[in-house]
């Protein structure tokens, strides 16, 4: 069961959206699928992304995945401890293994993301 | 006879299997205008003993006794005999990168060792296998610099080969890649004061070459200081590799402000033939921090499973036969059998071989210009320091040369070699072509395969 306290993608970002910020990272599915997560490619902060855009990618032994953005939104902090501790993606995706902080620019996106429940659902049909 | 390898009946289940007609069906897609309509216009097969025969007659007309005094990019060095005997082993012949580490553990090792000797002359932390040559490298380079940055401006020294410049044309042009071009200072050198007056916060990197396209040697350390400043990469570009057996490696400086971040050349200096212009070996290096954005292959070394040393690709993930589209590069192999001679060159002359190899041209190269200077009334133009090359001007307005040299091709004598035999007075590369406003200029070039009677008469002939 995903946290309920989350919104979803259907490309497997989640999003936690506290005061006027919110937290970016990836589902416990996504790392699941990737396997061993060996380094996180991040935007500088500051960058700007319109909903759906790509923000970065993450690369496993197995392949690399793009990042995409779940809102439009500005970054106003990165992870930078998984430059050196990537792994922490897979130990704990909705901990240590959060990836942007950001600034959203049009909350009423969010609206369009999908509930811990819907996502259960969507990754249980197969994705 | 055309060669067919599949018969009718292999054509027709192939076509039934795609589902289509006929062969001419298979390429309706190709507009009607686009299409050549007959055989192409190709002289008849010849046997083996008139082709053996075609090329002794031309061979024959090779002009091997006049020396060349032509570099611009490729350059004559001497080339140690056992690079041939070593490539020619069986297990290295085949050029075709090595994909299966548990077979081919020498080639891997091989490539290693470039990378390594290309690092450590670049003053660089990183190296790739090798790229198809200088110019493509130098293009891969600056699509390198935009992925970084994500910038797209783009200011090159005019003095970077013309044609490496054009070849960065073709790569960039449909990339969003603006390149601006800096003009050089009267001394041969980038101009520098132009250089600040065009870089902003808006340049993804400035591209400078050293030895540059007439010889002379750049402030590669203060070019990417400047370009630090304003946060741009700073990009080296190499075309005489034995430069760097003396002159002090871009990627090294006390300071990492002086310090550039790609150095990318053509390694043809390192015991590989002139060959008419190629297969030659690019060579692209970097900060281990840009290393998941270099393009080309990497092999790193290893341990396997009981802790014996072992080399292997990595870093595949950039690649495009994993990343398809999103790969740094669509170049999807190396240059292993030169990248070979490159190794074998350089253990072969080992590090003081190469400094003194880089002694003899510098010093040569600067007998030829005090001889030319003392001897005729050739200028010699720049002042900056050069390393073996350099650029004269002959005081007879172009229009007369280039008439002097028609009548000479009228005469059969002409060179394309600008040999300084009896009678030729024009050695080197004419100029007019790449900048016009030097006139009657003309690039010169003298290694340690020139040796001092060769540069007498060379002079002598500019004398008369």
């Amino acid at each position: 069961m995903s946290p309920d306290d989350l919104l979803y993608t259907k490309e497997h970002e989640w999003l936690r959206i506290a005061d006027n910020g919110g937290t970016v990272g990836i589902t416990d599915h996504a790392q699941k699928e990737l396997g061993d997560i060996v380094y996180v490619e991040l935007p500088k902060t500051g960058t700007k992304f319109n909903s759906g855009e790509t923000f970065g990618s993450v690369e496993s032994v197995k392949a690399v995945s793009e990042l995409y953005i779940p809102v439009s939104a500005e970054v106003i902090e990165v992870n930078e401890d998984l430059g050196s501790a990537p792994e922490n993606i897979n130990e704990d995706p909705y901990g240590t293994g959060w990836m942007i902080r950001i600034r959203l620019l049009n909350k009423s996106e969010t609206e369009d993301l999908m509930s811990a429940e819907e996502y259960d659902e969507y990754t249980s049909e197969g994705k | 006879m055309r060669y067919i390898p599949n018969s009718q009946a292999d054509r027709q289940q192939m076509l039934a299997e795609i589902g289509a007609d006929s062969t001419e069906q298979l390429f309706a897609g190709i507009p009607e205008k686009l299409r050549l309509r007959r055989f192409l216009d190709l002289p008849k097969a010849l046997s083996e003993s008139e082709l053996l025969e075609y090329f002794r007659k031309r061979a024959s007309k090779n002009e091997t006794e006049p020396a060349a005094f032509i570099g611009a990019g490729i350059y004559r060095h001497y080339i140690p005999i056992v690079i041939d005997a070593l490539i020619s082993r069986s297990e290295f012949y085949t050029a075709y990168t090595p994909y299966q580490a548990e077979i081919a553990q020498g080639t891997l090792q091989a490539i290693f060792e470039f990378q390594t000797y290309i690092a450590q002359l670049t003053g660089m932390e990183v190296a790739n296998a090798s790229l198809y040559d200088g110019s493509t490298g130098l293009a891969e380079a600056i699509l390198m610099a935009q992925r970084v940055t994500r910038k797209n401006k783009f200011l090159v020294a005019r003095s970077v080969h013309p044609e490496y410049r054009a070849v960065v044309d073709t790569y960039a042009k449909n990339l969003g890649i603006q390149i601006e071009l800096i003009g050089y200072a009267p001394d041969g050198r980038m101009n520098l004061e132009q250089l600040a007056s065009k870089l902003d916060s808006n340049t993804a990197a400035v591209v400078v070459q050293s030895p540059n396209f007439f010889g002379t040697i750049e402030r590669t350390h203060d070019v990417a200081e400047m370009a630090h400043k304003h946060d741009a990469m700073s990009i080296t570009n190499v075309c005489e590799a034995i430069s760097l057996g003396i002159l002090k490696p871009a990627g090294e400086d006390q300071s990492e402000k002086r310090r550039a971040d790609i150095v990318v050349g053509e390694a043809q200096s390192f015991g590989i033939p002139p060959s008419f212009g190629g297969p030659h070996v690019g060579f692209l290096a970097t900060r281990e921090k840009y290393v998941r954005q270099m393009p080309g292959r990497l092999v790193g070394m290893g341990k396997d499973f009981s802790g014996r040393r072992g080399f292997v690709l990595t870093l595949s993930t950039r690649e495009q036969h994993i990343r398809r589209e999103k790969a740094t590069s669509n170049i999807c192999t190396n240059q292993s059998l030169c990248a070979l001679m490159a190794t074998v060159y350089l253990a072969v002359v080992g590090p003081k071989g190469l400094r003194e190899i880089s002694e003899h041209n510098v010093l040569k190269t600067d007998y030829a210009v005090t001889q030319i200077r003392e001897r005729t009334k050739f200028r010699v133009l720049f002042s900056a320091p050069r390393f073996n090359e350099f650029v004269i001007q002959n005081p007879l307005p172009l229009g007369e040369g280039r008439r002097a040299r028609e009548a000479q091709a009228r005469q059969g004598e002409a060179s394309t070699n600008g040999s300084p035999g009896e009678g030729l007075s024009s050695p080197g590369l004419p100029l007019w072509r790449f900048y016009p406003e030097l006139g009657n200029a003309r690039l010169l070039c003298v290694t340690e395969i020139n040796s001092r009677e060769q540069i007498d008469r060379m002079v002598q002939g500019l004398a008369s």
